[in-house]
């Protein structure tokens, strides 16, 4: 082998066993194929942990470069990944001064609004499924996003030489068409709402032989989350947090989050220990909070209205699996209203430097309202996932009037005693 | 009511690999009883064994989610399209 760089270096031993119903356990070779032919069900990756274990350790995963593929092990690739390959291992920020705004003393900050390459957790799940739909050979991929999804399918496409369609509601922010289009993607706008971009893609994968990352690739695509919990443990030193809040917009985020400590501890490369999940989404678009609330499984779809446009599903997939996840995990689950959701993006910004998303602003609200509930407690370690960038949904906010002035010595005394703090001179 | 039903490809190995169906029916309920006694089986992969829906099926009526409507009573008026689509997809 003539490369050596460990990056591409990459052991080729799967350790996929193969696809297995959630429901029904039916079980399926590895195959573009997301749903049960029997009961409809949701497909998951299964792995042979025990062959896993004998391999993998702490140690190996530290001498990896700083990606999300140190744990490839637990990721379902076959070959060596060929999309995405510098994508993950983002900052786990201590958030001090947010913490005393919200009465946390050891809050921490997951940021993936600076993930490699478009700014969002997305580019995970995508490095896992185009490098997989290059392993099952697909020449054209696609997906149906709300934007961030988008984003990254385009450009990773693009980086990989494969014909992209993008399928989006028609009601996107402009940021978020742009920085599609511009990957030369061919993007497709359809009248709706995400749910009925996402009915229309789940009839697409029949008719053309398109890898969908979230429709005919998604038990692939989904694994690629677990990175954001495998990073989170390892950078708070290995050991998983006592409490973690997640936005949801399908859910599969939160439940993969679950399944990466929980795949850690199996492994004992954590030791064992609760960890309460709670799930943040729009009030405007909360049909897994409210099934949380209500303390049922069943997810009743809703018609999503928020400015929190990455989460508006209202027909979550993986919301029923969500909500139990946080219910068997002692967590809970909060919404937040678009002037609570602005306020938390400020809040953010303000006190931690960090511009998210309107998602992002759906997190600090709800972690904001679970501190003061006291469902989170002071002296725990409380992490919050940002998973995508404030530059993507400006839209959402209104810029400050500008304060314009000569370029001279009493124009600016003249605005520091407007801003009442008199400036303090030299 | 003449209706169309839109049969998603994994159930089609039941229909002769045909993805549109015809049919009268009063309401989505009745047209999955029809499409039962057109296609002995195809029904036990869409409903529960107490005739709910099964939780990965979904079914819209000219577009919209029947969840949205009257569920499998929604009336169905001559010429309207019954849709059956997995519901795992997306996020």
């Amino acid at each position: 082998m003539a490369v050596t760089d460990d990056v591409t270096e990459v052991e080729t031993r799967s350790y996929v066993t193969g696809l297995r119903c959630r429901v029904c356990r039916a079980e399926y070779p590895e195959q573009p194929l997301a749903i049960c032919d029997d009961c409809f069900g949701p497909l998951e990756v299964e792995y042979d942990y025990d062959a896993v274990a004998r391999v993998l350790s702490r140690e190996l995963i530290a001498s990896r470069p700083p990606t999300m593929w140190r744990y490839r092990e637990l990721l379902p690739l076959t070959a060596p990944p060929r999309v995405g390959l510098e994508t993950g291992y983002t900052p786990l920020v201590p958030a001090p001064r947010l913490g005393a705004a919200l009465g946390l003393k050891n809050l921490y900050i997951k940021n993936d609004g600076v993930c490699h390459p478009t700014l969002s957790f997305k580019d995970r799940v995508v490095a896992v499924s185009l490098s997989k739909a290059c392993e099952f050979g697909f020449d054209t991929v696609g997906c149906a996003s709300t934007g961030n999804l988008a984003n990254s399918v385009a450009a990773n496409a693009a980086r990989a030489g494969l014909r992209a369609y993008i399928f989006i509601p028609d009601a996107l922010e402009h940021a978020k068409i742009l920085g599609t289009q511009i990957y030369g993607a061919r993007v497709i706008a359809v009248r709706g709402t995400y749910d009925d971009v996402n009915r229309l893609c789940s009839e697409i994968v029949y008719t053309w032989n398109w890898g969908l990352v979230n429709v005919n690739l998604r038990p692939f695509y989904s694994e690629g989350s677990k990175t954001v919990g495998f990073e989170i443990a390892e950078q708070l030193g290995w050991r998983a947090p006592d409490a973690i809040v997640v936005p949801m917009a399908g859910g599969s985020l939160l439940v993969k989050i679950q399944k990466a400590f929980a795949e850690l501890q199996r492994l004992g490369l954590i030791p064992p220990a609760r960890v309460r999940l709670f799930g943040a989404q729009a009030q405007g678009c909360n049909p897994i909070v409210a099934a949380v609330r209500e303390e049922r499984d069943e997810i009743r779809p809703v018609k999503p209205r928020t400015i929190a446009h990455s989460l508006a599903i209202g027909d979550p997939a993986d919301g029923d699996f969500a909500a139990r996840v946080i219910r068997e995990s002692g967590g809970w689950a909060e919404d937040a209203t678009d002037e609570e959701i602005l306020a938390g993006i400020r809040l953010l910004a303000e006190t931690e430097g960090m511009f998210t998303e309107t998602a992002g602003g759906v997190t600090v609200a709800v972690a904001r309202k679970l501190a003061a509930q006291g469902y989170l407690s002071p002296e725990e370690t409380v992490v919050l996932a940002i998973t995508g960038n404030g530059l993507k949904t400006m839209d959402a906010l209104t810029a400050s009037p500008l304060i314009t002035i000569s370029p001279k010595i009493s124009d600016v005394e003249r605005v520091l005693r407007d801003f009442s703090e008199g400036g303090s001179q030299p | 009511m003449s209706v169309t039903v839109r049969i998603p490809q994994p159930l089609r190995r039941f229909t002769e690999n045909r993805d549109l169906i015809e049919l009268s029916a009063m309401t989505v309920g009745e047209a999955l009883e029809q499409l039962e006694r057109q296609y002995p089986g195809i029904t036990e992969r869409l409903r529960e064994p107490d005739g709910r829906l099964r939780r990965f099926v979904n079914i819209y009526v000219d577009g919209e989610d029947i969840r949205f409507l009257s569920g499998l009573a929604t009336e169905l008026k001559d010429g309207m399209e019954v849709s059956i689509i997995p519901a795992i997809a997306g996020g």
